[in-house]
């Protein structure tokens, strides 16, 4: 017996541009996944769809912003979090959610998001991070793992990298957790969890770049990266952040969890008491 | 953020220097953001904004930088707010990057230069008026920048409205630059009624959203209609160059359509930006031309050469870009020599050099100091015919 599947629809349809479709990323990327979490995480939220923004920076994954069927802005590189500043303050009603990369967030946006974070202002930062950049062809980043090969540190990374968890903790983000394009119930969780937190979460996704990255350590496709989260992740949200670092070895674990969740007041521009 | 236009408008006369006229100004206007960060010579915009928003339901933040507070300008901005930011010539190089955003995405907004001397940090607290070539070319790429050349506090106040409805009207960043010497000069500021101060809102969507609407479909008028964030229209925004839709494209005829519109829908509009000030013009043998608080020497040079009989005049630039060139050009019907006075090495005098094709004389100074009329009158008098 043959049925013929005739696929006209898909569930997140309604949050999707789907005539933008399909999207720019490679075969193996954790890209695809870890936006339907976002897309997931709006639809399941208390909070209206219209009042859901994603910003994002520039990069694969700030290509993001131009998928997502809701207001998106796809601004410069590494200013995404002070764009969603603007924002936020402008109209504290949005539900305002940043979403792009590590080198974005973290080596050209590095500090705001260390004063955006300071602040508290309420805004959710999901950073996906894969370790290189991967839309100009695998150069080091911030984040890449020291002795990393990429087409910038062909001898190896000479450079430690961030532990961004730790770095987010110690800023005071009131809601900090860490998940990979493989944990997508628990990931589409957080982000709903910190949609409903006032002031600055942030959530690393750890995602497979075969391309930029994987191959070129010992690594492979996006699906041995997959296996590689399946073997050594540790769902560990008590863990000391300071010990959270990543370096991508085989034999090295990989802590995930909800690592922060704390109430701090949120930034409003007037009004502070001393 | 329904506010008594009374607080917001302070009508009466004033005592006050060009840095907080240029802030009450921007409240006239219906500023309601202001995203900064410290520098010298503009901070008093920046410390007048920081209590007078709090005061009338609007947002003062300082950011980390001018890279963010240029940021934070064009998100506030597409959350419907008029929005600003004030700096210097340092601050105003950082700006580029999300100015050149802001053009792209069509984002009204105000930014305000108080021109130091440079390059680099040069004289934090001294005069100079070498960032006019900046605001015409400082952020990559072609566009046609608006900028206006205030020469007194009161011109801080009313330039700046007209910056904000500029902004407004073609959807643009409108640059107001200012001087150290304009900034920091105190005079007698005139602040109208509200209800005779002429505003500008930015035009918005005439219909619901609806799944065929196009965010950047241009009229006649070359300015397509903005929604807001929050509105339901799930409107795309990309500095990447982008179709009607808003969805990013390599396509080159798709390009450069784009980016002659964002140019055209200055440069179409440019008789009804273009404002200057003509002085004795209509006889004058020997045009004068200057901006800003180099024109306060010139009228006196201007003055002074008449006292002794010199057919000179005065042609003061009110908005730099675009540059007035059809009047510089006319002018040429009765003026056989030009003196263009501006602290800088001759920044302006090249672009008059291009429409006039007559000798000039250049008056110039790097910065540091306000300029005397006397070499002005000396030029005009070397300049005769």
């Amino acid at each position: 017996m043959t049925s013929e599947i005739v696929v006209s629809s898909h569930p997140l349809d309604g949050l999707l541009r789907a005539d933008r479709l399909p999207h720019i990323w490679c075969p193996g990327c954790g890209l695809g996944s870890t936006m339907a979490c976002l897309a997931n995480a709006i639809a399941d939220s208390a909070i209206p769809t219209k009042e859901h923004v994603v910003v994002s920076g520039i990069g694969c994954t700030g290509r993001v912003a131009g998928y997502l069927k809701v207001d998106s802005f796809h601004t410069t590189h590494g200013r995404a979090i002070p764009f969603a500043t603007g924002m936020k303050l402008a109209n504290p009603e949005l539900q305002v959610t940043v979403f792009s990369g590590d080198g974005d967030l973290f080596a050209i946006g590095g500090n705001h998001f260390i004063h955006a974070a300071r602040r508290n202002i309420d805004l959710n930062v999901i950073c996906v991070n894969n370790f290189n950049y991967g839309m100009t062809g695998g150069q080091a980043g911030p984040t890449t793992p020291t002795g990393a090969r990429s087409t910038t540190t062909p001898l190896g990374n000479a450079e430690p990298a961030f532990n961004l968890p730790h770095l987010a903790s110690s800023l005071g983000a009131v809601f900090v957790a860490r998940w990979t394009s493989l944990h997508v119930r628990q990931l589409e969780k957080a982000m709903r969890q910190a949609m409903d937190k006032q002031g600055f979460t942030f959530i690393e996704v750890l995602s497979p770049c075969p391309v930029g990255f994987g191959k070129s350590n010992d690594i492979g496709e996006g699906l041995d990266e997959m296996w590689m989260y399946r073997n050594n992740c540790v769902i560990d949200p008590g863990i000391d952040l300071s010990r959270a670092g990543i370096d991508m070895k085989h034999d090295s674990t990989i802590a995930l969890g909800n690592f922060v969740d704390i109430e701090r007041p949120a930034f409003r521009p007037v009004g502070g008491e001393r | 953020m329904a506010v008594a236009a009374a607080e917001r408008v302070l009508t009466g006369q004033h005592f006050m220097n060009g840095d907080t006229a240029c802030a009450e100004g921007a409240l006239a206007a219906g500023c309601s953001f202001f995203a900064g960060y410290p520098i010298t010579p503009s901070t008093e915009i920046a410390e007048r904004l920081a209590r007078r928003l709090p005061e009338i339901g609007g947002c003062y933040v300082q950011m980390e930088d001018e890279l963010g507070s240029m940021a934070a300008v064009l998100g506030a901005s597409w959350a419907g707010a008029k929005a600003m930011s004030a700096t210097s010539g340092p601050g105003f190089t950082l700006m580029m990057e999300n100015i050149g955003l802001g053009v792209m995405t069509e984002t009204p907004c105000v930014v305000v230069d108080v021109m130091r001397g440079g390059p680099s940090t040069g004289l934090p607290t001294l005069v100079s008026q070498a960032d006019v070539m900046q605001a015409k070319w400082g952020s990559h790429g072609d566009f046609e920048p608006i900028a206006y050349s205030p020469a007194s506090p009161q011109e801080m106040f009313d330039l700046t409205i007209k910056a904000f409805n500029a902004a407004e009207r073609y959807r643009t960043p409108v640059f107001v630059m200012g001087d150290e010497v304009v900034g920091h000069m105190t005079e007698r500021v005139t602040i109208p009624p509200a209800g005779e101060i002429q505003t500008v809102d930015r035009k918005r969507p005439s219909a619901p959203p609806n799944d065929g609407w196009l965010p950047y479909a241009a009229g006649k008028d070359l300015v397509p209609a903005m929604a807001h964030a929050g509105e339901g229209y799930n409107i795309h925004v990309t500095g990447l160059t982008h179709d009607e839709r808003g969805y990013p494209t390599n396509d080159a005829q798709v390009h450069d359509r784009l980016v002659r519109r964002l140019s055209r829908k200055v440069q179409a509009n440019s008789q009804r930006i273009c404002e200057f000030e003509k002085l004795y013009t209509d006889d004058a043998e020997t045009v004068v031309i200057a901006y800003g608080a180099t024109a306060r020497a010139a009228r006196q040079a201007v003055l002074a050469a008449r006292e002794r009989g010199i057919r000179a005049g005065l042609f003061r630039l009110i908005t730099l870009w675009p540059f007035p060139r059809g009047e510089i050009k006319e002018l040429t019907n009765t003026a056989r020599r030009f003196v263009v006075a501006e602290m800088n090495l001759g920044q302006m005098a090249r672009e008059v050099e291009r429409y006039t094709r007559r000798p000039i004389s250049w008056v110039t100074h790097a910065g540091g100091a306000m300029f005397a009329p006397e070499p002005v009158l000396r030029a005009i008098m070397e300049a005769r015919p």
